[in-house]
């Protein structure tokens, strides 16, 4: 099987260049799609095998600068979970599978509603009514067919969580209320993955990332209380479209530096925004 | 004598009960950030996380003049 999908590797591979003019071997999308079909894997695994045999898939040769092939194959072997598909996790999502994220689980049990358009990069009047994890996945699919997907079309609660996680290597908190983020973080902790967490209200958020072993949740929200009323800023102020679509791109980055054990993390910090002002910070938490 | 003073910075929802010279509001040395908050007007209960110079302190954190004090209210929105 290693044999046959080498030979044909090599067969579809062409020579050519990056960008700087390096020369290299790459093969187009299209043929690591039909060698996906011939040999019935995942077409993630065939682009592994491809970098693994020094061929560059011609998708990722914007990546090649920033990415080694190496970590570009530590991102297609990772499994990550999306938990939420609104503002913060349709671009996340977006994100991720254009970075080359192979295996995603898509988590949400709500549909596109009209107050989502304003900022919900994955909603759109035709979608108004469609499950959200349906439509994620529908964009996943249109933008990387090779990408696994796992489609979960319900709300994360302290009871399924920890079966969702079962199996992730990372959880993507792109989640609205502080509830479901305090039963996401346990469920992170119970299954010993780190979680990428960020929040919005207006102009305003922040992102920051839990380890396993580390502090919670609480570090953030203070301690979980079932009597205390959950509700956060965002409920007067709003979301605009700006503010989530930037903390969302920080969760992206965070993810890639977690998942490639990059130095600089925002492990014990909290990286604080605020675009009435261009205010960055970021911030020790312990 | 000058009279020791801080940086305050709002976020969020918050950032409506700023005061004009927020760059420079004056403090009696070894104040505490609740009393200062009171001092101010600014709703304690909605300061939640509460930064002194770059670092996570409590709304029992004193101040002694020439800290950047920053508070956010809770978000949660995605």
């Amino acid at each position: 099987m290693q044999n046959k999908i080498d030979s044909r590797l090599n067969q579809l591979a062409r020579d050519g260049t990056l960008g700087d003019g390096t020369p290299c071997r790459m093969i187009s999308d299209d043929d690591t799609m039909r060698l996906a079909r011939e040999t019935g894997l995942p077409g993630w695994q065939v682009e592994v095998r491809s970098l693994e045999r020094n061929i560059q898939p011609d998708r990722y040769l914007r990546n090649r600068k920033s990415l080694s092939m190496s970590d570009q194959i530590r991102l297609l072997k990772a499994h990550v979970c999306i938990v939420g598909l609104g503002g913060l996790g349709g671009l996340v999502t977006e994100s991720l599978a254009r970075m080359g994220v192979g295996r995603l689980k898509l988590v949400d049990g709500d549909v596109f509603e009209t107050h989502n358009l304003n900022r919900q990069l994955l909603s759109s009047t035709d979608a108004v009514g469609m499950p959200k994890a349906d439509v994620a996945a529908q964009r996943v699919a249109s933008i990387h067919p090779g990408i696994e997907l796992t489609v979960v079309c319900e709300n994360l609660t302290p009871s399924n969580a920890v079966d969702i996680l079962n199996g992730c290597d990372l959880a993507v908190d792109c989640l609205d209320n502080i509830p479901s983020r305090f039963a996401l973080a346990s469920a992170a902790a119970e299954t010993a993955i780190p979680m990428v967490s960020a929040a919005v209200a207006g102009l305003s958020g922040h992102v920051t990332t839990l380890f396993p072993g580390g502090p919670g949740l609480e570090i953030i929200y203070g301690p979980e209380d079932a009597h205390r009323a959950f509700t956060g800023e965002e409920i007067r102020l709003g979301c605009l479209a700006p503010a989530v679509n930037l903390m969302a791109s920080l969760e992206c980055v965070e993810v890639l530096k977690v998942l490639l054990d990059r130095p600089v993390t925002l492990k014990n910090r909290l990286l604080v925004v605020d675009l009435n002002d261009y205010a960055f910070e970021t911030l020790a938490l312990s | 004598m000058n009279r020791p003073h801080i940086q305050l910075k709002l976020f969020a929802g918050l950032a409506p009960f700023a005061p004009e010279n927020s760059d420079r509001v004056p403090i009696e040395s070894g104040v505490s950030v609740e009393e200062l908050l009171r001092q101010l007007n600014i709703p304690g209960e909605k300061a939640h996380l509460i930064f002194i110079n770059s670092v996570k302190c409590s709304l029992a954190s004193q101040l002694q003049g020439g800290e950047r004090v920053g508070i956010f209210p809770p978000v949660a929105g995605g």
